[in-house]
């Protein structure tokens, strides 16, 4: 079995405000193996970017960062900025949502990546360049000689994204962490994103933290899955196992809302209430308000992890059985998938 | 069955310090009474250039659009307005299209006093009325829009646009920057509401699943153009237009047997200063031939559907 190069134990983060705390993070745990792409998945406020930011470091005050995340064996927790240099770009890498606020207007694609690149290795500016046009070329940038002269308002979205994995990789790290990377972007962009990222991940080992709403994409993509809900991560597993037979009712839920292409007219199913104000979370399960299977026990004790077997792990007092044929939402009158 | 709306050769053009961009060329379609018609492609294809020249929210350069008959551009004064009653729009980012200093009631209430200068508890009435008929309770009516969830936004965005009790709704990606499991809630909600008023929906999305799940037929544009349309079912099992063929596998499945058929369309989108001489699609497509780079294939009839396209796709 191969390293383990991200893990994150019992990860806390916490946002004081005045007369409340917003628990945005309760105990997540995550680990992801080298060469794997993994998903993290979850509703909006469900606390998957602020996962992904404590990996660098990056949890913005007044937050309150608790546990451990380990990049390749380096502690993030509670270090100082200074000591995060070696992770920020070395170890790790990220990237965002929407390249064109990522990138500075001001600077020209090769500026910004020889920057990077210049910090980190030292470089001369001739050499720097050689690195950022090699960088440019392996995500197949059009004519990235010219590319390194563009200023970001003159890139399409997708030659942008590129641009952006290719920043993120010039220092070639460990991790790359992305951020909802397609979901600004036109389905045929996602779609070349999607093939890029798969063969830089088989192509240099790389270990990919892929951060989602989209199920789709994760179907797509990913190697393995987490499926986070109210800070916590409620089922992990390898795609085939989460997504074909989930044994946690909200994973169910959720895979039943999506709308498929070839599903026709029918009606969808959806999860009904809302995700739970993190500053007041749910005792229990958190799940348990808007859960099905719900019984007394779900509203007193929080469900440890359970291991099914092939690391499928899931936190459900009342977890579907793999044989289970029960369809996904038939509750609300969705059609079997 | 009589159409509704009838958009004829509608073309918009803007001129731009590094010249003209054809955004909008010699776009025809109907939408007919209680229909859905979806029309679909990226982003800069002008999907809502068509959208907002509808509603005269930008003027257009060429065409004639027609609702209930009645010629839109002719239309002045008291006629306009009776029509800005009859046409209305949801957006798609409920965070930015309701002003944050404005309670529920005024949101909604705003044009029921425009346009019938109803006051007092009329106005708070049809608010009621309206906010119930999209599931929310008159507990919200005092509320700010910071109060609620995107999806709940999203059904105050809902009552707004059908306060005026309007006959055709253009839905602006209604569901892009909601949550799955909300999606699914205001696509179900719009679908209710359609059938119950008798609506008709001009449906912009680039989300083929939203627009299989709630549409009757659909427009596939490219750069400007109409490139295939015909009912959902035909278009999407059966594409003729290889550039309707590459969307559909640009989707990803969920499923991860299906994997190996994620085929991303090469290339970008061509330079709208510098359009192809010939289709638009043919330097990204994999069927071109010489013909296609001479002069744009118009848009035929191919059975009951229609393409653009001189070498189209077998069935």
């Amino acid at each position: 079995m191969s390293e383990e190069v991200l893990a994150i134990r019992n990860l806390r983060i916490e946002f004081p405000e005045l007369f409340r705390t917003v628990e945005a993070v309760r105990g997540a745990d995550l680990s992801v193996r080298r060469g794997e792409i993994m998903g993290l998945v979850g509703e909006s406020g469900c606390g998957k970017s602020m996962t992904a930011m404590a990996c660098l470091g990056l949890v913005p005050p007044p937050g309150r960062v608790s546990g451990h995340v380990s990049v390749d064996g380096f502690e993030v927790v509670g270090r100082p900025d200074r000591e995060l240099l070696p992770v920020r770009g070395g170890l790790a890498a990220m990237i965002f949502q929407n390249p064109g606020k990522a990138l500075n207007p001001f600077f020209t694609i090769g500026r910004q990546l020889t920057d990077v690149i210049r910090l980190r290795h030292r470089h001369g500016e001739q050499e720097s360049r050689e690195v950022a046009l090699e960088a440019l070329r392996s995500v197949h940038l059009p004519d990235p000689e010219i590319a390194l002269g563009r200023y970001p308002h003159q890139l399409s979205g997708g030659q942008l994204q590129r641009a952006m994995i290719a920043m993120a990789l010039a220092c070639e790290p460990k991790v790359l962490i992305a951020d909802e990377p397609t979901t600004a972007l036109d389905v045929t962009i996602q779609a070349q994103v999607i093939v890029l990222l798969r063969e830089l991940a088989d192509a240099r080992g790389l270990t990919i933290l892929f951060i989602t709403h989209d199920l789709g994409v994760v179907g797509s993509l990913c190697d393995r899955v987490s499926v986070m809900y109210a800070g916590r991560v409620v089922e992990v597993g390898s795609v085939r196992d989460v997504l074909e037979s989930p044994a946690h009712p909200y994973t169910r839920k959720l895979l039943a809302t999506v709308p498929k292409l070839g599903d026709g007219h029918s009606e969808l199913a959806f999860i009904p209430g809302q995700v739970p104000d993190m500053a007041f979370p749910p005792s229990g399960c958190a799940f348990h308000p808007r859960c099905e299977r719900a019984s007394p026990v779900c509203t007193k004790s929080d469900p440890d992890d359970r291991d099914l077997g092939a690391m499928h792990r899931v936190a459900c007092h009342h977890a579907h059985g793999a044989g289970e044929t029960e369809a996904p939402g038939t509750a609300n009158g969705a059609t079997t998938p | 069955m009589s159409a509704l709306l009838e958009v004829r050769d509608l073309d918009k053009r803007y001129r731009t310090r590094h010249g003209v961009i054809h955004a909008v060329q010699r776009v025809s379609f109907d939408v007919r009474e209680r229909e859905t018609v979806a029309l679909v492609g990226e982003s800069g294809c002008g999907k809502s250039t068509v959208a907002l020249s509808l509603l005269h929210l930008i003027e257009h350069d060429g065409g004639r659009v027609r609702f209930e008959g009645m010629e839109l551009d002719q239309l002045r004064g008291r006629e306009e307005q009776a029509l800005r009653r009859d046409l209305s729009i949801v957006f798609q980012n409920p965070y930015s299209s309701l002003n944050p200093r404005m309670r529920v009631k005024d949101i909604v209430g705003e044009p029921i006093r425009t346009a019938w200068r109803l006051k007092g508890r009329e106005v708070i009435e049809r608010v009621q009325r309206q906010l119930n008929a999209v599931g929310l309770g008159p507990e919200h009516l005092r509320r700010f829009p910071h109060e609620f969830s995107g999806g709940q936004r999203q059904r105050i965005a809902i009552a707004r646009a059908l306060a005026l009790e309007p006959k055709l709704l253009i839905l602006d990606e209604p569901t892009a920057a909601l949550d799955v499991s909300v999606q699914a809630q205001v696509l179900n909600l719009l679908r209710e509401l359609q059938q119950r008023l008798g609506l008709s929906y001009l449906l912009i999305s680039h989300n083929l699943a939203t627009v299989e799940s709630i549409a009757d037929r659909v427009l596939v544009m490219y750069f400007g153009r109409i490139v295939e349309s015909g009912t959902v079912a035909e278009v999407f099992n059966d594409p003729r237009h290889p550039y309707t063929r590459a969307l559909l596998d640009s989707v990803p499945s969920i499923d991860p047997s299906q994997r190996h058929r994620l085929k991303p369309l090469e290339g970008d989108l061509p330079s709208p200063l510098r359009p192809p001489p010939g289709c638009a699609f043919a330097p990204r497509c994999p069927h071109a031939a010489h013909d296609c780079t001479v002069s744009p294939p118009p848009l035929g009839s191919i059975g009951s559907r229609e393409a653009a396209c001189y070498h189209p796709l077998d069935r």
